[in-house]
């Protein structure tokens, strides 16, 4: 039986560190290569060893996809490809192509800049890596090799996701990445096409959750902000450069629009910047609302946010600013929390979640003051609020993908085991398909059963399918034909053309049947009687009665002797050849009731 | 047959028709010209190749083909079908074939034997397609013809076994065209086409074909369509569709059900793997829910348009719609909503959110959670959220229309809406502030609804603040705070949009007179009055006080407690505000001041009938005046004037009736201060000054009479054929005052035939309501028809003028409702002082902002006249976009008019107004002109008469300064 084998490197049973193997029909693919950001040491990237101990991994693997430029997607990858060493084609999207390196980069320096790591990949391998990628566009089919072929589908969750189809034959794989099904302001919703793969790996992040709307959250976040700017406050909102602080800065800019609001909006320089700057030229990734309004105005062409300066901080009256990092634990966004904090009219909202020990989780826990370096004491006297805004699919939007793709089997990765567990369940139970759960390193294997595609000649299909009813595509349809098997591929022709091929004489093979009949009546009057009750009976076939005494039933023939001995008991031979063996045997046995009374 | 063809095709090309025209006066000889039948069988007859044979029946395609040539050009096309070897060339014959049973007036049940014959011998599947869709058209041209579309039907369903799609389809489409729909009649034809239609076409449901099926369920659709009762046993049939790989398919099979839905609502359908049974309209129901979030967009939006019709659905599964149980880590949590409402129960406000405000707290069963239910749960919630503005639109559209018949949905749906606000798609905000106006009479308010919705207020969008007004005002609010808070809100706006005053005020009169009780409290603080000091008195022009005193006044209307509260200034700013913006300041009944209130209780209190029997009393004394002296007649009718005119200012309701009235009366009016008789009797030259009189008048009656009959709308066609005399006569009197002032008679002829001729028309127009004109002078004219054609153009003046003189004055029958066209507008508003500056050469767009009243397709007739002080005028045709509808009767007219001038030395106004273009043959009176069809409309209608297109102002014109520089070198 022919099988496809995951195995999880990184994020079975786990988030972070995405890495999955899959072989299917002899291919080796990659899926993903992340980092985990919760190790310093060697757990942080996959195992590669485990592909292979010695030799280089481009024998062992065909191809190496990326999903995403999350870190926990692509971070090992130039690790993987320059230092493991990899020379094959690592396929991404355009924008995650774009981004990637900038993120990667920036990883790069906080290692090594700032950590003071050694035997880290460095600025040049980054850039050799990103050499070897090809880009892929939404819907494209790409040819990997003769046999593999992938297909990236729009999969929301940030610029550039896509989740990809791995097809070898009729048997094919999809890997979701991490997926978003509502669409949120800047990206749409993910979206398949019923391709029924034989295995769908998807992420499962928000297992057994069920989100509210975002609506309400939005709202809340804009009225929050709203009040605020009309008192006269200022809001601080620390991000990571890129996601949802386009989110936010898209809701932000349209309110201000729709609400002629004047209050600046500013956005910490930098990387954020350049971020920004690929939102714009890959305007066709995002959703609906920014894609139609493109023709007038680029929405992140933001009118009414301007590029933050340390100044500003000090500026009097209202303002909204963006600033990194997201967790409040260095950087801008910490000095400007400084500043800022000792007012009451002031406002800080947290957009995600923060890692215990930063700033950040301090004051969301409700710590009102902080010890800050230097033993200062910083009183909070600002509001501080938070506002999630995830963009991964919950319980329902997973179930609704696995619907829309009817895979006919599941495997969830990107989550932790406990939620996995029910999801599982709620899988099985629902599209009554088998769920698998592998942690990392452990190999699932998948039994498919692939359909093998057969050539068939023209004449021979048209010539069967105009015997019986009409075909139809629902229900399988019974051919004759001779299967050839012939330099690795499979062909069905006619008897004759195969016998042709091959350089066969036909053998003809008779069945020959003597059924005895008490009649004491001459030959040829047994013949007719015969013939006449064949004809009787069978109405829909040539019945004919040759001048030689025998009868032709179609190709069937019957001749009526005199047996040798007794008069009295005739022999009727029944011959037929194979092909005829239905017709044949029921003729005999239609004969061996033998005739009915003679009637005049 | 070929000989016999050839025949009638050269006997064609010298047919002489004479065609006798229906006015006596010209009699015409026509040839017809050269046969196109015979031309394109010469033509094809030169075809040496296939693609010469088509490229002429293309070029023969391009030209339409009379109707009486159709069936030879048929013929021919046959005759040339059976020769033909090329598909493609068979193919085009085919459909011209279809083209050619199209024409108006060609009766194809003649070549459908042809037709039905060719069938036999096709071997391509294309142009057996293409005639089956020929047969269809035959069969569509023949309705009232059982045995024809039973054979059609017939050969349709056998070619239904056909390999190729095309070809299924078009049988399949012909069935559904054509299927016989009565039981009885499938019954008499005892043919195998007799079985059961709907049986035959639902066996193609499991076609191979994608497309072949949705040709299935389309003409199950039209079968229904047609009056077909469809059998509940498709309904599963169906619901298999609804998996099916293809989206038309779906879309279709979720029509179907639906349809299928509204047939069978009450019957019993089971649940499948359980032992429980449902009502059907509840188990399509569910299964439309679920298609909302389907894969295709296009599924999706069929699926929350029809969602919105099935009113039948038991209130349950409505209600599931709303319902998405929330959870994280396996954690039933409370959605946003619920929070909003406990918060809002518990008396607690606002509060900082915290983190983890919103934290899970019951743990739950894992099994009982159902992730993907197959009924109605949490369709709207995804709808709502769909990333497709479209689908969003169409969910909204849904929640409006099944929250109108269930109030207990309407409240539950009220947060779903209120969210849409703040949707990022203006449409969708719009439509849900609509949706919301729409279904207000069954909701209520709460404050923190209440909050969100005002929040809206800020919007840069116009259309959204009004809408919101427009929702506002028909809205309950549930506590005082809250109508603080709108009030508060409403303010708000007014100081960052001052344009929106009207609109606002008006907003707060409804607010107020809906909760009196609620306003009460707050009047004290509203008025800033104190117990024991008095306060400076208020600015009487400040828009944000008048807005505050229109929403006391109003409630002050139905709460008498209230006035003891006012101060005394307030007293004088009523009197002020009543009298200036007396349609936004009720009238009150204030201690101590019965002067005010008695001089206006007259017009509050509906004293309809008395004025109605006075105008009817007015007009009956005019119609009975013919006793009178001229002299006497002329004043009464003068007063008669006078007295409609005052009633229609007093009585809005009237208004438009007693104008009507009125404007007739003074056409009849001048009419005979025209023709008074000592004038005439004087030789022309002499008294020029009676002929420029004259001539005037006939001019002003024309004029009138136009806008009498495009000005109103609710004018019947009563009225019209009154209008139109008026017109005759008018023109009679300007053929008289022409012929006394001109000398020579060479004019007269054609002024004379052409009056003739347009008195023919009346007649044929008005043919039915010649009868009730006894006495008329169309009447008297019509009896002295035969002399007036045969006599002088002298003769014929004076018989005019006589008759003119002596025919009696036509009652005007009134029509139940009659309202004037209105514009008024409302910016610019004519009052700025700072000329608008431009570069010469340059334009400038001037914003124009108008409500229009009682205008009907205002698209096609409003327009913008601009007048320069050099005279020369502008007309401006607004977009359609431009308008917008309010309400029934009512429209608002927001454009930009863009103006352009060469350089002055100094600003100077222009004039802006609203005209109302009319067209005379799109006249009411329908009986007129039938439509012209395609092949009529090649001889040129004898549309002798008023083809008229004319304006009429009917707005105040605006002035706006100017000022176009010289450009700078």
């Amino acid at each position: 039986m022919p099988e496809i084998k995951v195995t999880p490197l990184g994020a079975g049973q786990d988030v972070g560190r995405s890495c999955i193997l899959v072989s299917i029909a002899g291919k080796n693919v990659m899926l993903d290569c992340g980092m985990h950001m919760g190790y310093n040491d060697d757990r942080r990237f996959p195992d590669f060893s485990y592909i292979t101990q010695n030799g280089r991994l481009t024998d062992f693997l065909d191809c190496v996809i990326i999903s995403h430029f999350h870190l926990d997607h692509c971070g090992a990858l130039p690790y993987f490809s320059e230092m493991v060493g990899y020379d094959g084609p690592i396929y991404m999207t355009h924008p995650t192509k774009a981004i990637c390196p900038i993120l990667l980069e920036d990883y790069r320096k906080i290692t090594v800049d700032k950590k003071g790591e050694t035997n880290f990949f460095t600025s040049q391998m980054i850039k050799d890596c990103m050499k070897k990628v090809v880009a892929v566009h939404l819907h494209q089919t790409v040819q990997v090799d003769e046999e593999l072929e992938i297909k990236a589908y729009y999969a929301g969750h940030v610029l550039g996701a896509a989740m990809f189809q791995i097809k070898v034959g009729c048997e094919s794989v999809v890997y979701t990445g991490d997926y978003n099904m509502t669409p949120d302001r800047h990206l749409g919703a993910a979206w398949i096409d019923k391709c029924r793969p034989d295995l769908l790996i998807t992420e499962s992040t928000y297992a057994t959750t069920i989100r509210d709307s975002k609506r309400c959250r939005e709202r809340d976040f804009l009225k929050k902000v709203h009040e605020t700017v009309e008192r006269g406050g200022k809001v601080l909102i620390p991000v990571f450069a890129l996601g949802r602080a386009q989110e936010l800065c898209i809701l932000l800019e349209t309110f201000w629009e729709r609400m002629n609001l004047k209050a600046p909006i500013y956005f910490s320089t930098g990387l954020t910047e350049k971020a920004n700057h690929y939102y714009k030229l890959f305007i066709t990734w995002t959703n609906q609302k920014i894609r139609k309004t493109f023709v007038q105005r680029n929405m992140f062409e933001f009118k009414h946010i301007k590029a933050f300066d340390r100044a500003f901080a000090d500026n009097p009256g209202p303002m909204v600013v963006f600033a990194t990092p997201g967790m409040l634990h260095a950087g801008q966004s910490l000095q400007i929390f400084r500043k800022w904090a000792g007012n009451e009219k002031n406002m800080v909202i947290m957009p995600g979640y923060c890692v215990q020990g930063t700033v950040g989780h301090k004051i969301l826990s409700g710590q009102r003051k902080l010890e800050m370096e230097g033993r200062q004491i910083l009183e909070v006297k600002m509001q501080v609020e938070y506002m999630s805004f995830s963009a991964h699919a919950d319980a329902k939007g997973i179930m609704q993908l696995i619907r829309q793709a009817e895979p006919r089997n599941v495997l969830l990765v990107h989550g932790e085991a406990k939620k996995m567990e029910f999801l599982k369940q709620k899988i099985e139970q629902e599209f009554h398909v088998s769920c698998f759960m592998p942690a990392n390193g452990e190999t699932t294997t998948i039994l498919t059963n692939p359909c093998i595609p057969v050539d068939i000649s023209l004449g021979l299909l048209k010539r069967e399918t105009a015997i019986g009813p009409l075909p139809d595509a629902k229900k399988p349809k019974l051919m004759h034909g001779t299967l050839l098997m012939k330099d690795n591929s499979f062909r069905l022709v006619s008897p004759e053309q195969a016998l042709k091929e091959l350089g066969l004489a036909e053998h003809q093979l008779r069945f020959t049947c003597r059924v005895h009949i008490q009649d004491p009546r001459k030959e040829h009057e047994t013949g007719l009687r015969v013939y006449n009750h064949l004809k009787g009976i069978l109405k829909d076939y040539s019945v004919q009665h040759l001048p030689d005494g025998s009868i032709t039933v179609e190709s069937i023939l019957i001749q009526a002797t005199a047996h040798s001995e007794d008069q009295g008991t005739k022999v009727l031979l029944v011959s037929w050849t194979y092909q005829d063996e239905e017709l044949g045997s029921y003729l005999t046995s239609l004969l061996k009731k033998g005739l009915p009374q003679s009637t005049p | 047959m070929a000989a016999h063809l050839k025949k009638r095709v050269y006997e064609e090309f010298t047919k002489v028709v004479q065609q006798q025209h229906e006015d006596l006066s010209t009699k015409k000889l026509r040839l017809t010209k050269p046969s196109k039948s015979a031309a394109l069988h010469v033509d094809l007859c030169k075809a040496t190749s296939p693609a010469d044979a088509l490229q002429y029946l293309l070029q023969f395609a391009r030209k339409p083909v009379e109707v009486e040539s159709v069936e030879g050009v048929v013929r021919i096309l046959l005759e040339h079908y059976y020769k033909e070897n090329d598909a493609s060339v068979r193919l085009k014959i085919a459909s011209l074939l279809g083209l050619l049973s199209k024409t108006a007036g060609f009766s194809p049940d003649c070549i459908m034997d042809d037709a039905i014959n060719t069938l036999q011998n096709e071997k391509s599947h294309q142009v057996l397609a293409q005639l089956l869709d020929t047969l269809l058209v035959i069969g569509t041209k023949l309705p009232e013809n059982p045995s024809v579309r039973m054979r059609l039907v017939e050969v349709a369903c056998k070619h239904l076994t056909d390999s190729s799609h095309g070809v299924r389809n078009k049988c399949l489409q012909l069935i559904g065209c054509l299927g016989p729909v009565e039981k009885g009649v499938a019954k008499e034809a005892e043919s195998q086409a007799a079985k059961d239609v709907q049986k035959i076409i639902g066996d193609h449901f499991n076609d191979q074909d994608p497309r072949v099926r949705t040709a299935a369920i389309k003409a199950m659709l039209q079968l229904h369509e047609r009056g077909l009762k469809l059998q509940q046993a498709i309904y599963s049939q169906a619901c298999k569709l609804l998996a099916d790989d293809y989206e038309q398919v779906r879309s279709a099979a979720v029509q179907l059900i639906w349809v299928l839905s509204q047939l069978y609502p009450e019957s019993i359908v089971p649940i499948p793997s359980s032992n429980e049974e449902i009502r059907l309209v509840d188990d399509a129901f569910g299964k439309i829910c679920h298609m909302v979030s389907d894969g295709s967009w296009v599924v999706r939006v069929q699926a929350a348009k029809l969602l919105g019709s099935m009113q039948q659905v038991s209130s349950h599964f409505l209600e599931q719609t709303l319902d998405k149980k929330l959870m994280s880590d396996l954690r039933r949590k409370r959605t946003a909503h619920e929070r909003a409402k406990e918060l809002y129960s518990s008396g607690e406000f606002s509060s900082g959110r915290k983190w983890g405000d919103d934290a899970p707290k019951e743990e739950i069963d894992t099994g009982a959670v159902n992730l993907i239910e197959s009924g109605a749960c949490g369709a709207f919630v995804h709808g709502l959220e769909d990333e497709m503005y479209e689908v969003r639109i169409a969910a909204v559209e849904a929640l409006c229309m099944l929250a109108q018949s269930s109030p207990s949905f309407a409240e539950k749906c009220l947060d779903f809406l209120v969210d849409m606000f703040n949707d990022e798609i203006e449409e969708v905000r719009l439509q849900s502030i609509h949706t919301m106006r729409k279904i207000s009479h069954n909701i209520t308010l709460r404050e923190d609804q209440l909050d969100t919705v005002l929040a809206v207020l800020e919007d840069s969008s116009r259309d959204i603040r009004e809408a919101l007004h427009e929702l506002l005002c028909c809205t309950n609010v549930s506590t005082k705070e809250g109508i603080h808070l709108a009030l508060v809100e409403l303010l708000k706006n007014l100081t960052k949009y001052p344009t929106d005053r009207e609109s606002i005020w008006k907003c707060l009169k409804f607010l107020g007179s809906r909760h009196p009780t609620l306003v009460l409290p707050l009047v004290p603080e509203l008025l800033s009055t104190h117990p024991f000091f008095d306060t400076p008195e208020p600015d009487m022009d400040d828009p944000a006080y008048i807005a505050v005193l229109v929403l006391i006044f109003n409630a002050a209307k139905s709460c008498p407690t209230m006035p003891a509260l006012f101060s005394d200034h307030t007293f004088r700013h009523y009197a002020y505000l009543r009298d200036s913006l007396s349609h936004l300041v009720p009238p009150l009944r204030l201690p101590g001041r019965k002067l005010v209130s008695s001089a206006v209780s007259p017009s509050i209190t509906p004293h309809e009938d008395p004025s109605q029997q006075f105008l009817h009393q007015s007009l009956e004394r005019v119609y009975n005046f013919q006793h009178l002296d001229p002299r006497g007649i002329q004043e009464l009718l003068e007063f008669t004037i006078r007295d409609l005119q005052r009633l229609g200012e007093l009585q809005s309701e009237l208004a438009g009736m007693a104008d009507f009235t009125a404007t007739y009366l003074q056409c009849q009016l001048l009419l005979i201060k025209a023709l008074q008789e000592k004038l005439w009797n004087v030789a022309a030259p002499l008294y020029l000054k009676q002929n420029a009189l004259a001539s005037a008048a006939a001019k002003q009656i024309l004029e009138e009479t136009y806008k009498m009959e495009f000005m109103y709308s609710g004018v019947e066609s009563r009225q019209v054929v009154i209008i139109h005399h008026m017109r005759l006569q008018a023109k009679a009197l300007q053929l008289i005052v022409t012929a006394r002032t001109t000398r020579g008679v060479e004019p007269l002829f054609g002024m004379c035939e052409k009056f003739l001729q347009e008195v023919d028309s009346f007649q044929r127009c008005f043919i039915s309501e010649l009868p009730h004109m006894q006495g008329s002078f169309v009447d008297k004219l019509l009896d002295l028809m035969p002399r007036l054609v045969t006599s002088k153009p002298s003769e014929v003046v004076k018989i005019l003028q006589t008759t003119l003189r002596q025919s009696t004055f036509l009652h005007l029958p009134l029509p139940d409702q009659l309202h004037r066209a209105t514009a008024n507008i409302i910016e610019p508003t004519g009052e700025s002082d700072n000329p608008l500056r431009f570069t010469s050469g340059l334009v400038v767009a001037l914003d124009v902002d108008a409500t229009l009243e009682h205008v009907q397709d205002p698209q096609g007739t409003v327009k913008v006249q601009v007048l320069y002080p050099d005279g020369q005028a502008q007309l401006i045709h607004p977009k359609p976009a431009d308008f917008r509808n309010p309400g029934p009767g009512r429209h608002r007219l927001i454009t930009q008019v863009y103006l352009s001038h060469t350089a002055w030395t100094e600003p100077c106004q222009i004039e802006v107004r609203l005209l109302l273009a009319y067209n005379s043959n799109r006249s009411k009176a329908s009986t007129r002109v039938s439509k012209s069809t395609w092949s009529e409309s090649l001889e040129s209608l004898p549309l002798s008469e008023n083809g008229i297109e004319g304006t009429i102002p009917f707005s105040k014109p605006v002035k706006v300064y100017i000022m176009p520089k010289p450009a700078r070198r």
